[in-house]
Formats: structure tokens, sequence, C-alpha cells
């Protein structure tokens, strides 16, 4: 068996049915498997969207996404989307092809030290140089990416190796890494500190981050927070880990969350933090914490998080869903803390701003008017800048529903091939990429990708012919600087209808109905572009 | 800021190195000095590896370490409970009338004499840093015309085993 044959064979056996790609010089010996094959290869505008793609794709099959791509640019191309995973701990393995094993080094056409040029952003990466090697290699990878704390592992395959046979095919049953362990399970000990501290605090607060959604622990965190009456926060990445319409639920913190949501977390005496690394930009808006102590409990699945960001008294290692089944399990409700002044005294939440200028859309209000109109199972896409915040802001959580963003590396163009990468994973669910102006020109080549495949999403584009994140951050500290400008953009609806995309713009709120029934309704890909006022802010 | 020796024995592959180094670089620590070489089992090499950091970041160090697949295994080693050496060659500038205090200097250090030419004499010595720091100082007098220096390498006294010893202590 060729080395390609016996890649593709790995693949199967990891029950991959889907990669993104594109094909180039020196991968085509694994294309060629893979066209033999029974494996759906989707084809991507520009490799870095195989990577988004993927992403969006294991975000929500909760299976490993998987890309492939040609040496040289065609590898380098994905580095952003591979930082883009490794920052929000996406389960990603990634192919790339290299020149002949004999010529490494020699400054071949089309070639690149991938595995050194993605070294910071990979959580493992191999350099294939023996094929007898490759089905081992791939069995490693699969596990890396999706144990633990999940990442990308990039394995970069020379063509020499990829064509060469293959004379042991069998796939290793278990993966045996000596330098990599693990630890799941909480330790009992400091499970029954935690219940402790949660039985003598008057104020205490879970902060839920990516890592429960990463962990499947949505349900666990739900009893948990029933059993124990504990109110919740959470951050960019954590939204979508207790639905918004719970009464323990208290929002988004951050610079760019609620004040309600941060101003808990100053007066709690006792933080939850769950499945998050809390970076500067989710504790960024909390107000200092002058009067009292607090007490941490941290868990997290990676134990160089904890104490990185935060100090912590009961530091838990090991996976959200498994610690929060084992403290579920030892709390007893009878030392539950009544909560509900605590509850009572941090709801109050503020009301919605209507747009104030005529001529514009309230992105706000059409975040708030989406929700309402969108299933229970509905998979909303946020790119990156005023959208993201928008988007994170006011679209309301489900159970079932799913809010994916590039939260760490905070990617502009991540929000249209991650819609992609989420659609093929759920056909049957709703799919909605919330952009700018600004990121929706970064990835406009993936309209190629969306139309081709009749991808059915909704792009909500809110288009205020600026990058507005830049220009908000400008007028706070240079003055009305509006240094970029997007103002002679181009006709977005006419650029989809080049695409075999239908589009419609609209101008005020009450457009916002209709235009949302009609997207919703309509067959294949659907652009509302939404006309906002340059002015608009994040803040209120 | 304080001075610590890790030991660390990692997969006997090729990237390893550039891991481990690329790791300290991007996460901005400083390594004072790192040697590594293969251990009794051929498939694992050690590295010693020696930082300067707080509390702080010495546990990020070794936490971030631990996460790197090819890492097996991370010890910070006890000055007082642990053998630490280096190896030094010194070539040293030598006319007729320095030579035998020079090598009178070295036969106190204990140091070994590997090579000699008409104008340079080269001393091979082991020793902890401070030894080979003095040994240096005294050469200058005469002239020193090259150093090499392999770094700290160090080995845990009694019947310490690192193997014994499981990776990710700090949980």
């Amino acid at each position: 068996m060729k080395a390609a044959e016996a890649i593709i064979k790995s693949l199967i056996n990891e029950n991959v049915d889907t990669v993104f790609g594109y094909p180039g010089g020196h991968i085509l010996e694994v294309y060629e498997a893979l066209r033999k094959s029974n494996i759906r290869h989707v084809l991507v505008r520009q490799e870095q969207a195989a990577a988004h793609s993927a992403s969006g794709y294991a975000r929500v099959s909760g299976k490993v996404g998987v890309c492939i791509a040609t040496s040289g640019p065609g590898a380098t191309n994905l580095i952003t989307g591979i930082a883009t995973a490794y920052m929000d701990s996406i389960p990603l393995v990634v192919i790339t092809g290299q020149v002949n094993s004999s010529k490494i080094g020699r400054d071949m056409f089309q070639e690149a030290d991938i595995t050194g040029a993605a070294e910071s952003f990979t959580k493992h990466s191999y350099l294939v140089k023996n094929e007898n090697d490759l089905p081992r290699i791939i069995k490693e990878a699969f596990y890396i990416a999706s144990t633990g704390r999940p990442g990308p592992v990039l394995i970069d395959i020379p063509s020499d190796i990829q064509a060469a046979k293959i004379e042991k095919t069998d796939i290793p049953e278990t993966v045996d890494i000596r330098g990599y362990k693990p630890t799941t399970k909480g330790h009992v000990g400091q499970v029954k500190r935690a219940v402790k501290a949660i039985s003598e605090s008057k104020r205490p607060l879970i902060i839920a981050g990516g890592g429960v959604l990463l962990s499947h622990a949505e349900g666990e965190l739900l009893t948990f927070v029933e059993k124990t009456g504990i109110p919740l926060v959470h951050t960019l990445m954590g939204k979508g880990s207790l639905p918004s319409l719970n009464r323990h639920y208290i929002g988004m913190i951050g610079n760019h969350g609620f004040s309600e949501a941060n101003r808990a977390v100053a007066k709690a005496d006792l933080l939850i933090i769950i499945g998050t690394r809390v970076a500067d930009r989710a504790w960024g808006g909390i107000p200092e914490k002058t009067t009292e102590d607090v007490r941490i409990i941290h868990i997290d699945v990676d134990p160089a998080e904890i104490g990185k960001n935060v100090g912590t008294q009961i530091p838990m290692v090991g996976d959200a869903k498994t610690i929060l089944t084992q403290m579920i399990d030892r709390i007893d409700t009878t030392d539950r803390t009544d909560t509900d002044e605590w509850l009572t005294q941090l709801k109050s939440f503020e009301g919605t701003v209507k747009c104030r200028k005529t001529g514009f859309v309230n992105p706000r209000y059409a975040m708030e008017t989406l929700s309402k109109k969108l299933n229970d199972e509905a998979i909303i896409v946020a790119d990156v800048g005023q959208n993201q915040i928008w988007a994170a802001r006011y679209f309301e959580d489900r159970i079932g529903r799913s809010f994916l963003t590039s939260g760490g590396l905070g990617t502009m163009g991540y929000s249209l091939p991650a819609a992609a990468g989420a659609k093929i994973a759920a056909p049957e669910r709703q799919v909605i990429a919330v952009v700018g102006d600004g990121g929706f020109q970064m990835s406009l080549h993936e309209l190629g990708t969306i139309s081709y495949y009749n991808l059915e999403i909704i792009i909500l584009l809110f288009n205020n012919s600026r990058l507005g994140m830049v220009r908000e951050l400008q007028d706070r500290f240079y003055g009305k600087a509006n240094a970029v400008e997007l103002d002679k953009n181009p006709d977005f609806i006419k650029l989809c209808n080049a695409f075999r995309i239908e589009g419609v713009r609209i101008t005020t709120d009450s457009q916002l109905e209709d235009a949302f029934e009609k997207a919703i309704k309509h067959k294949g890909p659907f652009l509302l572009e939404c006309v906002v006022d340059p002015d608009e802010s994040t803040l209120i | 800021m304080n001075r610590h020796v890790l030991s660390v024995l990692v997969e006997n592959q090729s990237g390893v190195l550039s891991r481990v180094s690329g790791l300290f670089s991007r996460r901005g620590y400083n390594i004072d000095s790192l040697s590594v070489g293969e251990t009794e089992d051929p498939k694992v090499s050690r590295m010693t590896i020696v930082v300067s950091g707080d509390d702080y970041i010495l546990e990020q160090i070794k936490k971030q370490l631990n996460k790197l697949i090819d890492v097996i295994k991370i010890v910070e080693l006890d000055a007082e409970k642990s053998v630490f050496r280096e190896l030094a060659m010194i070539k040293v500038n030598t006319t007729m009338e320095t030579r035998a205090s020079i090598i009178e200097i070295v036969s106190i250090f204990r140091a070994n004499i590997v090579d000699v030419s008409n104008e340079t004499l080269t001393v091979e010595m082991t020793g902890d840093e401070s030894k080979i720091e003095a040994f240096i100082n005294l050469m200058n007098n005469y002239g020193i015309a090259e150093v090499v220096r392999t770094g700290l390498t160090a080995i845990e006294r009694g019947n310490k085993h690192i193997k014994n010893q499981i990776k990710g202590e700090e949980e």
C-alpha cells in the first residue's frame, strides 16, 4: 500500500468523513488517495479558510477538524488559522505536504519549514521521516489534538514519503506517549476543599469559560448551578455555557462585558473559575478588589493555566465535566448557601438602546431581533471587532444554541469560513455569520466556497464603512482620529450576486423583522446587509 | 532573581531542542545555560537547564515544559542534594617565563593540560561554576586566547533517581 493510502485509511479509522483543503504540487499523492476514498473534500478558496472551516466544523461536530494544504505557501497560509485554533483550544489535525525529504533544507521551490514556523502555536507537530511511522503518528495526532486541553497538531509529510510503499499498514489500537498523560479527574481532597469553600461563602460566583463548552459540560454546569444556586458570569469564549434566560445568569465579563457582570466579580467572596485562563480581556473590566479578600477555586484541564493570570487557593486540574460531576455528587443541598439576596443584588440589566439616528440599523436591536427569530439550535459565528461584541452581548443563548468566535487570537475574517465549516458539520441547524465590512473583505473569497456548496448560511453584515473597533479605540485614545475609513466599499449585494448569492440591504430597525424572515426562509446562502451608524460604539 | 537548575528528560528526537529553547524565548524566560546528552536509555536525552527567575516564573517554566509532548519528566535539583559540574577548556597565552607558573596553578585546581604549543597551553577542567570562574580570573593575568564551556550538568546524590519521580509533580 502507498503511504498516501495509509494516511487516508488512518483518517477513516479516526471517523473522519470531511476534510477542508487546497491542493498543490507536494500533496498530490494524498489528494489522489483522497479522491479514491469516501471522505468528502471541501475545497476552500485560500488555505487559511481551510483551518478556520475545520475549526468551525470541530466546534460544532465535537470531532477533530482536519485540513490539508500543500507545502510552502499553502502551509504558511494555514498559520493564522492554526494559531486561531491554538488560542481557542480547538482540536485540529493539520496535514501539509513537504518537499522531497532528501531535498529538505535546500530552499526548494515551495519549501517552507512549517513545523518550525508553526511551533509556537501547535500543541504538537511531526515532520514525517519514515513512511512506516505514519499509522502511529496519525493515531497519536488525533489523540493529542482531542484529549487534555485540545489544540491543533501538525503533520508535515514530504512528497516522497507520501509516495513510498509502506510495509506495515496496521493502525495501533492504543496510544502510549510517556510524556503525555493528561489529568481528567479532579483530586478528591481538592473537591472536598472546594465544596467546603462553597458552603462557607456568602457571595459565590461562577466564571465559565470556553473549557466548559470544549468538555461538553453544559449539562453538568446547569445541574451545578441549579443545585447550588450560584450565579454565573462568563467570558467571551464561555458564551453559551449557560442559557441566558436562566435566573442565575448574570452576563459576560471583560472589557466589553456588562458592568453588572464585572461588578459581580468584584463583589464576590468566592470565585469558581471553570475552563478559562481569564486572560487580559476577560479580567480587564473588573473593578479593583480592595475591600475584601476573595477565595478562588480554579478548575482547568491545563495545569499551566492555573496560577498564570490569577492566583488561586484551590487549584483543580482536570476536565470540567468530570470535576463538575464530582462536585455535584459531593454537594449536599442542605449546606447550600442562600444566594437569593446576592442574586437579586446582581440582577439589574441595562435596557436596549434604540438607534438615535435615522437611516441606520442599531446592531444591538438587530441581534436581539435575530435571537427571537432563530431556532433553539441556531449557530452564531461572530467575526472580530464591533460585530463580535454586539453579537456576544445581545445574542440570547438558549439550550442547544452555539456561539463561535475567535476569542483568543482575534482573527478578522474568521466568521465566513468558520460558518461554512459549522454548516457542513450540522446542515440541519441555522447558521449565521455575523461580520463587519472589514472582516467580510478579509474572507470574501469564501463566498466562492459557500456558493459552490450552496451552504445555507445567513451572512449578517454590519456595514459602518469603518473598522469600527479601531475607530473606537482611536477616538478614545487619540481623539477624533478616524485614520481608517472604508468609505469606498464595494456594493456588497452586487458582489454577492456575482457569486450567485442573493441579498438585501436595510437601513432602519423597522425593516429588520421582515428582512430576517426573508433571510431565514431563503433557500441557499443569503446576505443581509445592515447599514450601521459609523459612530456607533460597543460601549454604552 | 534566583537561579534554579532543572533536570529534564526528553525524547531523544530531532526537534526537541528547538521546542525547548523556543519555549523559553517566546515566553520571555531566561536560560543561563543548557546542556544535553543521551542517557542510559538511548531513546531518552537529559537536559540540564539553568534558569533565573522568581517562584512564579519557575512554576510557569516547569508547567509549560511539561506541556511539551516530548518532555518526559522535570525535576528541580536542590544544590545541597546534588552534584553540579561544568567542563571548560581554556586556551591561555604562554611564554617561556609564564609556563611554569601556569602549570603550578593548573595542578592546584586539579585541572589537566590537554595541549601545549609554543605560545599557548590548553587546560581542561571540570568543577562547579565558581571553581571555573576562579581559574579563569587567574588566567586573565596571563591572557586568555579562548574559552569554551559546556554549561552546567547535574545529578542528584544518593539513591534518588529521576525516573522514579512522576511528571506533573505540581498537581
